[in-house]
Formats: C-alpha cells, sequence, structure tokens
C-alpha cells in the first residue's frame, strides 16, 4: 500500500469481500432451514446435521486444495496448462493465506469463494434428504464444494479461463458455474441413489411427502433470498481502475466490473436482482396455482435463470428471463420426476440446474456479440458458446461427478440407509429418549399432585 | 525470540509480511491437516454403520417399524 489512496482501496476492497461472507452465510442458514422444514419430523434433526457439516468438510479442503485449483486451472487443459506460479502463491503452503500484513486481500477473497462452495453443495443436500448416509453425503460435498465447481470456476468464472476466452462464456452472477453445475450433481446422485420409500406408487404415479413445517421451508428460502445480495456483490470486483486491469479500456475512471473485469455498476445488478426475483415469484405464483413453496422458489429460480447476464440486462429483461426460467423449471420439475422416477426433494434440481442451465441459454441469445472480456483476442459472447457452456457446467463438471461418485459409493455400500432405519426415521433412538425422558418427568410430576 | 519473527513493532509495516508463528512449517501443517480430514471421514462412516445396525438390532422388528410409522410421523 503505497499511498493513502491505495491504502483506501486496499482496505475498502477487504470489508466489501468480508460482507459478503457475513451476508452469504445466511444462505446455508436459509438452506438448513428449508431442508429441515421439508424433511418429515422423524428426520429432522439427521437432516440438519448433513447440511451443518459439509460447513467445516468443505472449508478445510477448499483451504487445502480447492483454492489452489482456482488459479492452476484457468488454461487447463486447453490453453497453456497449469499455472504453478499464479496457484502456489494461493496454495496452503503460501504465506498469504495466514496472517500477513502485505496481503489483506487473499484471505477475504478466498472467504467469498468458500461461501459458493458451501451452496453448490448445500443446493445438492436437499434433494437428497431422509435416505442418503450422511456420511457419503459429506464425501459428494467435497467432491462438489471442493473440487468440482472451482474448477468450471477456474475455466468459466475466471478473467484468464479457456471458456471465456475461446467460448465467449458469460456467467456473471453465476447461473452456470454454481446453479447448473449443483443442479447437474444433484440428478446424477439422485440417479443411483433412488427415490424415498414410499414416494412412487406401483404404478409409478408420484405422491407428496409434506414437509412437516411448510412455513419453516418458506422463511428458509426468505433467508436465502437475503444471503443471495451478498452471493450477487461477490460476484463483482468492487473497484478497479483501467491500469489494474490491464485491457483494452482507455482513460482513467474507475469501475466496479464483473469476475470478468468487464465494467458493470452495483446499481444495475441490484435493480435486475429485484427484478428477476420478481419475475421469477409472478409466474412461480400463477403456475404453482399459489403454492407458497413453489412461489418463493420461483423468485429464486428467477434470479437464477437472469444471473448469466445481469450485468447488463435491462431491467424489464432480467423480469422476463426471469420468469421464463422459472416457468420451465417448473414443468421440467414435474416431467423429470414422472418420466424417470427422480424424487428430489426440494425441487433443487430444477430451480438451480434447469433455471441455470435455461438462463446461460438465454443469455447467448440476449447478449450476442458483447465482448466477453476486455482482453484482446477473446471470443465474443455467442448461442453457442454458452450452449457449450451449459453442457460442461450441467452435465460434464455436474451431472457426470455426481453420478460417477455416487455409484462408487454405492458400490462401497455406504451411499444409502439401511431400510429399516429409513422407515424407523433417522432421529428415532433420540426420538425414543426424548419420549423416555419426557414420559419419566409427567410420572414424576403426577406423584407430586 | 518470538514464535512470530516479530519481537517488536518498532518496524516500518511495509516491510512486514507474513506474521503467523512457526513461519516454515506449513508442510507438517497441511499434512497434519491433510491426516485428520481423512480420518474424520473414515470414522463418520464407521459411527454412522455403528448407529444404523444399533438402531436396527434394537427396534428393527416389523412390529417396532409399524408402530413407529403411526408415532414418529
Amino acid at each position: 500500500m503505497g499511498s493513502n489512496l491505495d491504502a483506501i482501496t486496499t482496505v475498502f476492497t477487504e470489508f466489501y469481500y468480508w460482507l459478503t461472507v457475513a451476508l452469504m452465510f445466511l444462505i446455508h442458514v436459509g438452506f438448513c432451514m428449508y431442508e429441515v422444514g421439508a424433511s418429515r419430523r422423524r428426520n429432522h434433526m439427521h437432516t440438519l446435521m448433513k447440511n451443518s457439516m459439509l460447513i467445516p468438510l468443505v472449508t478445510i479442503t477448499f483451504f487445502f486444495f480447492g483454492w489452489w485449483i482456482y488459479w492452476a486451472l484457468p488454461q487447463w487443459p486447453i490453453g497453456s496448462g497449469i499455472d504453478f506460479e499464479t496457484a502456489a502463491a494461493n496454495s496452503p503452503l503460501s504465506e498469504n493465506m495466514g496472517t500477513n500484513l502485505g496481503d489483506r486481500i487473499t484471505g477475504v477473497f478466498w472467504a467469498a469463494f468458500l461461501l459458493f462452495s458451501w451452496t453448490a453443495a448445500s443446493i445438492v443436500s436437499g434433494s437428497v434428504i431422509e435416505r442418503i448416509n450422511s456420511g457419503a453425503f459429506w464425501i459428494l460435498a467435497v467432491l462438489i464444494g471442493s473440487v468440482a465447481w472451482i474448477i468450471d470456476a477456474a475455466w468459466g468464472w475466471h478473467y484468464g479461463g479457456w471458456m471465456v476466452q475461446y467460448l465467449g462464456y458469460h456467467d456473471a452472477y453465476a447461473s452456470g458455474v454454481i446453479h447448473a453445475i449443483a443442479g447437474g450433481f444433484a440428478l446424477g446422485v439422485l440417479f443411483v441413489l433412488g427415490p424415498r420409500l414410499g414416494k412412487f406408487a406401483a404404478d409409478g404415479t408420484p405422491r407428496d411427502i409434506m414437509p412437516h413445517n411448510p412455513w419453516f421451508v418458506c422463511i428458509g428460502l426468505f433467508l436465502i433470498y437475503t444471503g443471495f445480495w451478498g452471493f450477487y456483490v461477490a460476484c463483482n470486483v468492487p473497484l478497479i481502475d483501467p491500469g489494474g486491469i490491464g485491457g483494452q479500456i482507455t482513460g482513467e475512471t474507475w469501475t466496479a466490473t464483473t469476475i470478468y473485469l468487464t465494467p458493470t455498476t452495483l446499481g444495475a445488478i441490484t435493480v435486475n436482482f429485484l427484478m428477476s426475483l420478481s419475475g421469477g415469484m409472478l409466474i412461480g405464483y400463477m403456475v404453482s396455482k399459489g403454492n407458497a413453496f413453489w412461489t418463493y422458489s420461483g423468485g429464486l429460480a428467477g434470479i437464477i435463470t437472469a444471473s448469466a447476464g445481469n450485468d447488463l440486462y435491462h431491467p424489464i429483461q432480467a423480469m422476463i428471463i426471469g420468469g421464463i426460467g422459472t416457468y420451465l423449471a417448473y414443468k421440467l420439475h414435474f416431467w423429470v420426476e414422472n418420466r424417470f422416477k427422480i424424487d428430489d426433494a426440494v425441487g433443487a434440481v430444477a430451480v438451480h440446474g434447469y433455471a441455470g442451465v435455461i438462463g446461460l441459454l438465454i443469455c447467448g441469445f440476449v447478449l450476442w456479440g458483447h465482448p466477453s472480456s476486455p482482453y484482446e483476442g477473446y471470443a465474443p459472447i455467442t448461442p453457442w458458446g454458452q450452449l457449450g457452456g451449459a453442457i460442461i457446467m450441467f452435465g460434464v463438471l455436474g451431472f457426470l461427478p455426481g453420478w460417477v461418485g455416487a455409484k462408487i459409493l454405492s458400490a462401497l455400500g455406504i451411499l444409502r440407509i439401511p431400510k429399516e432405519v429409513e422407515l424407523l426415521g433417522l432421529d428415532f433412538a433420540s426420538a425414543k429418549e426424548e419420549e423416555a425422558a419426557a414420559h419419566e418427568v409427567r410420572e414424576t410430576a403426577k406423584s407430586m399432585v | 525470540m518470538s514464535t512470530t519473527g516479530i519481537s517488536s513493532w518498532a518496524v516500518d509495516l511495509a516491510d512486514i509480511g507474513a506474521v503467523y508463528p512457526f513461519q516454515g512449517a506449513e508442510v507438517i501443517f497441511l499434512l497434519i491437516g491433510l491426516a485428520f480430514w481423512l480420518w474424520w471421514h473414515v470414522w463418520s462412516i464407521k459411527a454412522e454403520n455403528a448407529r444404523h445396525q444399533e438402531k436396527i438390532a434394537n427396534h428393527g422388528s416389523a412390529e417396532n417399524i409399524k408402530d413407529a410409522l403411526e408415532n414418529h410421523h
């Protein structure tokens, strides 16, 4: 920090990312609430622990190797290869990762990315409730949270990523790099895991397994909206001068940028966040005939669909795109459930996966020809570049690792809980203890009368 | 002598980088961390499996399961 202006910029950036982390924590609170609310009473504490323990596991593994992956692989396997030098500065062996008065940014930047990692794993968590072994899920959580998603971030969510350079891939607020990949991963796991006992009738007709607390589910989704604000601003670089970008931009005007270092404004993404949320809620309410869960989920799907291009869209475009994504995601959820007998307990594959893919594709048309990067020689945004990106996000780095990981865990006999435990309920033993304790207190109280 | 390399704050902060203790031992920290992480996965899977087996042994009869389905929703 050579001057006071440098110092203010650095400390502002440090504080900015720190604030996004605190806000994004609410995403996880929301995920826990809605997942527990969606589970049946006999499973809810187990459900809570399954999701909660991904926090420490993804955190430590993201420290051990996730962050290194992000800086090592932007140009691998297409491009100039593994960047060992830049990655070394972000490895767990680097002095930048500890208390370091010469580097105030790496730690908060790492943490912002980490909260994205939690989100990716948590999206998967909701879809597999009430029948997956927690230990198996935690391995899958590390696979999506500290490996798969961060590879896609290196490729398509980095100013030097090969997908940006060669495909013109544009995904400013992570329609694909978080949501499509997590939805695809969840679908891959669900294909192997199978539905909850009783979900489908003998003729294949799906049954509704009702949440034990719908109000809890909705408040959880509301909290995810709240945390989403942190997610959005964490996707930006808050303040940078053209010299710092080092691209084709001329002049002295400092700006906020996307992760690709392309200019945008906080004002734009704030309006577009709200308009896409609104489009999603309005269509969600309409298509579900006023169902609260799908209305709130529609809000999320709306934001997720518009996120790829919300750095540039007009607000009304954001609203329409959010509505289209929500409508299609809702229809696809029930079509896939019926056609493939997939039991996605919270609709995560639809809200995150399908909406994310749809958002990437729409972005390719609406932003067709816009420069994907401030650097010379990068491909512009195109529908085919976005299609390629969607296939990589949902299929190659999402569905495939989820399916393979689940297959391996299934072959080891640790993917799914035993049938008797599923029928008894995961919390059965503790519920019996609580009953016994309550009975004893009641009997004691009666003896005092 | 200090574990952090800083024994006085009579310094120009521009010259100061890392200040955490035992710098140079990062490889050992990492190995400990990796071992703890991997051990935790193995432990959690074994412990969970043991709990399932205990639950089945104590409560897994058809009668108990039917009763549980009636009383634990």
